[in-house]
Formats: structure tokens, sequence, C-alpha cells
């Protein structure tokens, strides 16, 4: 078999597509494991059930929307404000479908739905890399499929061990592990911080966080959300207008 | 609670699907999507930083919460790595925290 060939069949065979997915996914999946372990030991302070951990993980499988739940279940929040809290907080995947539409068209209903499921940040951001490279190979499903299966196992199987530290050191709560959130989360917010709007939008959102921290059911939350979102919109539009007067 | 959070999840991440090439997404509203994820974020870490007990303003430097952010807003902003980030403010947070029970 000449050196061509054997690319060829690499590549286009489900299975090794399956695996190069997978492999692409490693370094996010490097970060994913420290927020995985910790949201299973939070989980356990929070006083929620393995079971409903678990749960979380398996049907849920959206990370920031499962720490959030947990900070609103500590607060005794109601369930139908987390459940409205979780739809806010994953709006943005609203955005990775949108994107694959065009890449999912000619799969089944079926797949679309598992791969629909899968749709993570993480996943979106290497699946939609792979589907953007214009090197004909079909059955790039089996490469997002790929992506998606590490994660999602990956996923539980921090939470799993997670549940069990928090369980085997009742203690842990007291180590500060409840930093680890906004730790993670600063971790996270900071890429985004490349423009003006982005700033005004981050701003607005801490400060008004601050001032409408004594509404009820949590809703401080999605109100310094909702103002955020709005000055960071609302600044791109003064700069976009500055520009067309240049 | 988890049912209805794992179908509104689904529900996000699936609609696009059916409805494609029927409905345009608003201009404003791809807009505004943008800057969920850090103004949702954002507003979780600021009182969780500065509200640490839940109801009052703490901005005190001897607030652990917030000598532990500010070490993850250095780090993360010198060298944009999460992991690193995490490890460095959890590692002040908990060595300041410690270092204050030690001395009260």
């Amino acid at each position: 078999m000449d050196k061509r060939n054997t690319i060829f069949t690499r590549k286009s065979s489900p299975l090794s597509q399956f695996f190069e997915g997978a492999k692409d996914t490693f370094p996010l999946i490097v970060g994913a494991i420290p927020f995985g372990i910790i949201f299973g030991t939070l989980a356990t302070t929070a006083g929620l059930s393995f079971g409903a951990t678990m749960g979380m993980s398996m049907f849920v499988f959206a990370g920031a929307s499962q720490f959030v739940c947990l900070s609103l279940v500590v607060a005794g929040t109601a369930w139908p404000m987390i459940v409205l809290t979780t739809f806010v907080v994953n709006l943005r995947h609203m955005l990775y479908g949108a994107t694959m539409v065009p890449f999912y068209k000619k799969l089944n209903p079926l797949w679309k739905m598992l791969l629909a499921f899968g749709l993570t940040d993480e996943t979106f951001a290497v699946a939609v890399n792979r589907y953007n490279q214009k090197d004909g190979v079909p059955g790039k499903h089996y490469y997002n499929l790929g992506s998606m299966v590490f994660m999602y196992t990956n996923w539980n199987l921090c939470t799993i061990i997670g549940l069990t530290a928090g369980n085997a050191f009742p203690g842990i709560s007291h180590w500060g592990l409840d930093f680890a959130m906004p730790a993670t989360f600063i971790g996270i917010v900071i890429p985004y911080l490349v423009s003006k709007p982005m700033w005004a939008s981050v701003i607005t959102a801490g400060t008004v966080s601050i001032m409408a921290g004594g509404l009820p059911h949590k809703l401080g939350l999605m109100v310094a959300a909702l103002a955020g979102v709005t000055a960071g919109v609302i600044c791109e539009k003064v700069f976009s207008r500055k520009k067309e007067l240049v | 609670m988890i049912a209805g959070m794992a179908l509104v999840t689904f529900a996000i991440r699936y609609s696009m699907f059916p409805i494609s090439g029927r409905f345009q997404f608003p201009e404003l509203f791809k807009q505004g999507l943008r800057y969920v994820p850090p103004a949702v974020l954002t507003a979780i870490i600021v009182p969780s930083v500065l509200m640490s007990n839940g109801e009052t303003l703490n901005l005190k430097l001897s607030n652990p919460y917030l000598i532990g952010a500010l070490a993850a807003c250095v780090t993360g902003g010198l060298f944009k790595n999460l992991l690193l980030t995490i490890v460095v403010s959890m590692v002040v947070f908990m060595g300041f925290q410690w270092a204050f029970a030690v001395r009260w």
C-alpha cells in the first residue's frame, strides 16, 4: 500500500475519524478535568445526592450551568428559577447549533439529536474547526462523535472522582474549594476581554450584580447578565458608528 | 429540577436543526449572544468574591476571596492558561486563608 492510500484509508474510515476527533479534543479535556472533579466535590458540599449529581452530568452535560446550579442550590433557590437560569447560561449553545446546521444537513434526525446533545463549548470548537477544513473527506460526523464521546466520558468520570473525594473527606468544604468556582470562571472570562465592548459588558455585569445582589430568587444574576449583554451590544454599536464616520 | 435543566439544555442545542431554513436570527440577537458567557460568569464571580457571606460587601484586603480573585486576574492576564490560573489563585487563596487563621 503506498503512502497516499494509507492516509486516505486512515482519514475516511469511521473509526479512525472517531479517534482523530477524540485526539484533537485532548487539550480541552485537560482543562475540563479539574473542572469536573471540582464540580463533583462541590456538589457534595452543596448537599446534592450522588444520584442527582451524576444525573446532572449524564443528562444535562453542560459544565458552566451545572456550576451555576450548585451556587443556586446552596442559596436555596426554587427549581423553576434554576431551570430558567440554566436556560440563560446555555443560550450561547443556540449559536453553536445554528453554526452546525449546514454541516449536519445530510444526517438523519437521530444523528442530529445525538450530536446536538453533545454540543458543548469544547466539542463545538473542535468539530467546527474540522468541518471548516475543505478537504472533502466524508463522514466528519464520526470525528464530531469521537470528540463528544471523549468529552462525555471524561466529564462523568471526573464527576465520580469528585463525588468520591467529597464523600471520603467530608471536611473538604473547608479547604476553600468554594473558591474554585470563581477562580475557574475568572480563568474562562479573561480570554474574552479583547475588545472595549467586552470590557464594558463585563464591568457592567459585575457592578449590577453587586447592586442587584439583594433581589429575591437570585434574580440579581439574571438582571446583571442582561445589563452586561446590553452594555456590550450598545458599546459595539457606538464604536462601529464611530468607525463609519472615519 | 434536573429533568428541567436537561430539557432546556437539549432544547437549546437542538432547536436550530428543525427550524433551520425557515428562520433567520435577528442580527442584534446574534450580537448579544456573544456577550452572554462573560456577562453571566462575571455576574456570578463578583458577588461570590466581594460578598462571600452572601450579604455584605467586603472590600477589605483581609478578604481571602478578593486576594485570590486578584491573583487569578493577574495570572490569567499574563499567561492565558486556565489550569495555571486555577492552581495559582487556589494556592494564594488557601495560603492567605491559612495565614489569617494562624494569626488570629
